[in-house]
């Protein structure tokens, strides 16, 4: 049976798919499982540089094509994470419902963006882990976004916790978790993608 | 021909000035003697939601939250009582908790040390030779809200000595919260993490909101934009597209219970049959999976289960902090008189006795991603038109705020012979009832009191 893509149907958000994101996240950050070579660590450098340009340029279908179809994007309402299956996150999108954030941002009639924000980020600490698939790498790195909306400057900070995926050549993004340093206050009109 | 407004100045505090059958004046918004005395009267003089008891299931547990702009601590004590203890040192005033929840038997203050049992008695201070008093008259003792009182899960305090019995204070409110609570299995639900938003207007905004299908369409435009990207053929409309064309002449209605408390019932608007539900939620992350799963697994009675997963199609308010709208029990909270926070509490499904063959963990993970939807993609924007709502009035000279919708219109709202009002889903007569209240709340000073347990 044809199955539809990921932008049309969730069949990859399946309990394995959970399982296997919440045992990533847990407990990869080992000194000795840094990835020191040169080539990897500016390979994922410039693709973390790019994403965070293309989302202060709001280039935001650019932006989605260094994603994996099968992807996610997961800001946690806990400072330990938790289990997404168990409790609500700030944000939890599969590739669908990005692609839902992204139409709703890009439709005149989303009044949290209008006027839409500018936003600039600075991000430094990259640090590359491997993982124990080969063709599976994660990136700690910190971030400091600064959001002018309407006469108004808000910030975000805190650290991202990037899954990349090899594809052919190269790094594209399959899970990006952005853990806020305040994420479980409450946070005024967080409409842009961090 | 030009029509010109003298400017005139409002007489303060004459309610019947500020609060009309069709308007409001804009202080009630932008005062802040007027705030502080809602402080008092609304927030000291009703039943306000301070917790869920599921967010303190154990004996000792604690949240920390506020009663009016009061800290409070929210405990079930080691006797298992529940209290809401003044987060206030009886020495010299400082907090004695500052963490967000935990599990204590008792506070210490940290600025001298003075520890407190969480019953709110003292149980200690250090170097007390060098105190002539006797520390075992209660009030050295933490301060208490005088009632504390839970429905069916749903913990509510107030200072009002002369308050009615919470039940009393719900009234009519009761029979959809009920319903709501009862398509669940046992009864109830548990909290599990929220998502957590404010906005810089005045809390009454929110609360205005919370019954108006007049702006659903407009405001959530984006949203409805978004939900049926998709659509194809013959499928049904999704998610808010029941408001679309003329929601007045279709079978939803709001109803007015009495004492600020209103819903909107969006149900009849559907067929009444397993599956309805489930078929007009929008897309959300695992649905074609765990759709696929629970009928293979279920067969027939799947479709009943998804429903679970589904956000009901209601809105219930509870004057003036609760509101229980799909899934989401969403809880104001005034920081400032132009700041309010909304906490939007995920609820999920608790399965004790296997209602749900073995399928809780299964729903639970839709209904996640199912509650995460409109905080994300709908309450933005009402929060931003609340933000704008608050700068339009700072226009001094233009004073009033109407509400007059359905209103003098024959036939269009019915006064039901048990005091409850249905209208129409866009009328505004929930908002000319609850502003009713209000003013009846403002213009008596209540009966408040705090308790100390004796030693
Ligand atoms: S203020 Fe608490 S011990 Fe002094
Ligand atoms: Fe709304």
């Amino acid at each position: 049976m044809k199955r539809e893509t990921p932008s049309q149907k969730s069949y990859y958000v399946s309990d394995e798919w959970y399982q296997s994101l919440v045992d990533g996240y847990q407990d990869w950050q080992h000194p000795e499982a840094e990835i020191t070579d040169l080539n990897t660590r500016d390979l994922v450098r410039r693709l973390l540089e790019k994403e965070a340009c293309l989302l202060d340029e709001t280039r935001l279908d650019d932006w989605l094509a260094l994603y994996v179809p099968e992807c996610a994007y997961w800001v946690p309402a806990s400072l330990n994470q938790g289990d997404p299956r168990k409790e609500i996150a700030v944000c939890f999108d599969d590739r669908r419902r990005l692609e839902d954030r992204i139409f709703r941002l890009q439709n005149d009639f989303a009044w949290s963006q209008r006027p839409a924000s500018r936003t600039a980020r600075i991000l430094s600490g990259i640090t590359a882990y491997q993982s124990k698939y080969e063709e599976v790498i994660m990136v700690r790195s910190s971030f400091f976004t600064t959001e002018f909306h309407d006469g108004d400057w808000r910030k975000y900070t805190g650290w991202y916790g990037h899954r990349l995926r090899k594809s052919s050549e190269n790094w594209l993004i399959e899970v990006k978790q952005v853990n806020l340093i305040d994420c479980d206050q409450n946070l005024r009109n967080l409409s842009v993608i961090l | 021909m030009n029509i010109q407004e003298p400017i005139r100045t409002p007489k303060f505090l004459d309610w019947d000035e500020l609060v009309q059958e069709d308007k409001v004046h804009r202080l009630i918004y932008t005062d802040e003697a007027i705030f502080q005395e809602e402080m008092r009267k609304i927030w000291g003089g009703v039943w306000i939601f301070l917790g869920h008891e599921s967010q303190i299931p154990e004996k000792n547990d604690f949240i920390r939250g506020k009663l009016g702009l009061r800290p409070i601590i929210l405990t079930r004590d080691s006797g298992g009582k529940i209290r809401a203890l003044y987060n206030r040192c009886t020495h010299r005033g400082s907090t004695v908790c500052r963490e967000d929840k935990g599990n204590s038997k008792s506070f210490a203050c940290p600025y001298h040390g003075w520890s407190f049992f969480n019953t709110g008695k003292l149980s200690g201070v250090p170097w007390p030779e060098g105190y002539s008093c006797d520390f075992s008259e209660s009030k050295f003792n933490l301060a208490q809200v005088p009632h504390v009182k839970s429905y069916r899960g749903f913990i509510f305090g107030t200072l009002n000595l002369d308050a009615p019995s919470l039940e009393t204070y719900l009234g009519g409110v009761r029979a959809p919260l009920d319903e709501w609570l009862d398509r669940h299995p046992g009864g109830t639900v548990a909290f599990c993490d929220a998502n957590r938003l404010k906005f810089n207007g005045n809390w009454k905004l929110l609360y205005d909101n919370s019954c108006d299908g007049y702006h659903v369409i407009f405001s959530h435009r984006s949203l409805l934009a978004m939900e049926n990207r998709q659509k194809v053929g013959a499928d049904a409309a999704k998610g808010m597209a029941f408001y679309k064309n003329s929601p007045d002449n279709g079978p939803m209605f709001l109803k007015y219970f009495g004492n600020g408390h209103h819903y909107k019932d969006k149900r009849p608007a559907l067929e009444k049959r397993p599956g309805a539900l489930w078929e007009i939620e929008g897309p959300h992350p695992g649905m074609e999976h765990y759709e696929e799963k629970l009928r293979a697994k279920l067969g027939a009675r799947a479709d009943e289960v998804l429903d679970l997963a589904s956000s009901e199609p209601i809105n219930i308010n509870i004057f003036p902090n609760l509101h229980i709208l799909g899934n989401h029990v969403q809880v104001s909270q005034p920081v400032s008189l132009t700041e309010t926070d909304t906490t939007w509490w995920g609820t999920s499904v608790v399965d004790d006795n296997d209602q749900l063959q073995g399928c809780a963990d299964d729903i639970n993970a839709l209904r996640m991603r199912t509650q995460e939807s409109f905080p994300n993609f709908g309450e933005l924007d009402d929060l931003m038109n609340f933000e704008q709502i608050q700068i339009g009035l700072t226009a001094e000279e233009d004073e009033w705020v109407y509400m007059h919708r359905g209103l003098g219109i024959n036939d269009r709202i019915t006064h039901a012979a048990n005091g409850t009002i249905i209208a129409p889903s866009t009328d505004e007569v929930f908002l000319r009832e609850t502003m009713r209240e209000y003013k009846r709340l403002m213009s008596v000073e209540p009966n408040l009191a705090i308790k100390r347990d004796p030693n």
